[in-house]
């Protein structure tokens, strides 16, 4: 069985390589690589999978998921630029793909009983959204 | 990794199959079936899987897969006749579940080098009805 938990997020973010023309970022990431950076409200679902336990019925104490999320990804990512506030995105383009990848490896651990993570899920936009299960990259 | 990016088209269409007779048409279809036809705000859903680009930090870029899609799909579905005006829809009863396999279909046969895979079609008739096509269909 699976259970998703949804939450939000407003981040602002570059999405350009350091070295590259202004031309060949455009080309690579359109409006996103604007150097002034711009926002999204961030909504991410993420998917834990396990079976109930037989006592307590549940999968996963959501509150307790409620509060890694906090911890993992409302607390440093929420209201702030990923680029210039979040070490993990220093080097590495905050693309929806990488922040996907780092939701991932920040959630993973919190997750390594029987309930597993199972999805990640990030919308950019309603229009646009990546899915990330773990799979080597 | 998948990314999906979702597009728009409004489009109307009349369920009537010629191999049933007017009672059975009314009796499968309901309200699809008025000879006037009906239409939809469609949401079209398009999925690619690949590997994330280390330098890029992109499946692919979005652009890319919007302009293929526009000139396949929506440019040609958008505002039209779904029995009358759409190629691969003529003389099939276009339920969403057919729109969506020869969406799928359309997009598999023209998929460009560029793209990575093609991993599944979803198609939105109303809000509360979804169409999924994961692999080609037969």
């Amino acid at each position: 069985m699976k259970i998703t938990r949804r939450i939000e997020f407003s981040s602002s973010h570059i999405c350009a390589l350091p070295g590259r023309s202004a031309e060949e970022n455009h080309s690579l990431y359109g409006a996103a690589a604007n150097p002034q950076g711009h926002g999204h409200n961030f909504v991410l679902e993420v998917t834990i999978a396990g079976e109930p336990d037989p006592v307590t019925g549940m999968i996963v104490d959501l509150k307790r998921v409620k509060e890694i999320l906090n911890q993992e990804v409302v607390g440093p990512f929420d209201h702030r630029h990923l680029n210039y506030e979040v070490p993990a995105f220093e080097k590495v383009v905050p693309t929806a793909e990488n922040m996907a990848l780092e939701i991932w490896r920040r959630l993973a651990p919190h997750f390594s009983g029987s309930a597993k993570l199972h999805l990640v899920r990030l919308f950019e936009t309603d229009d646009l959204y990546v899915e990330y299960t773990g799979e080597p990259v | 990794m998948r990314l999906t990016r979702r597009y728009r088209f409004s489009a109307a269409h009349r369920l009537n199959s010629p191999a049933l007779t007017d009672a059975e048409n009314d009796e499968t279809y309901g309200k699809c079936n008025n000879p006037y036809g009906h239409g939809h705000n469609y949401v079209l859903e398009v999925t690619v899987e690949g590997p994330v680009d280390p330098i890029s930090g992109r499946v692919t870029a979005p652009p890319l897969l919007d302009e293929f899609v526009v000139k396949e799909i929506v440019s040609r579905y958008d505002h039209r006749n779904l029995n009358e005006e759409v190629n691969e829809l003529a003389g099939v009863v276009p339920t969403t579940e057919v729109v969506s396999e020869a969406i799928y279909k359309r997009l598999h046969a023209h998929w460009p080098e560029t793209l990575p895979a093609l991993a599944r079609v979803r198609v939105w008739e109303t809000r509360n009805n979804i169409f999924e096509v994961t692999k080609e269909p037969v």
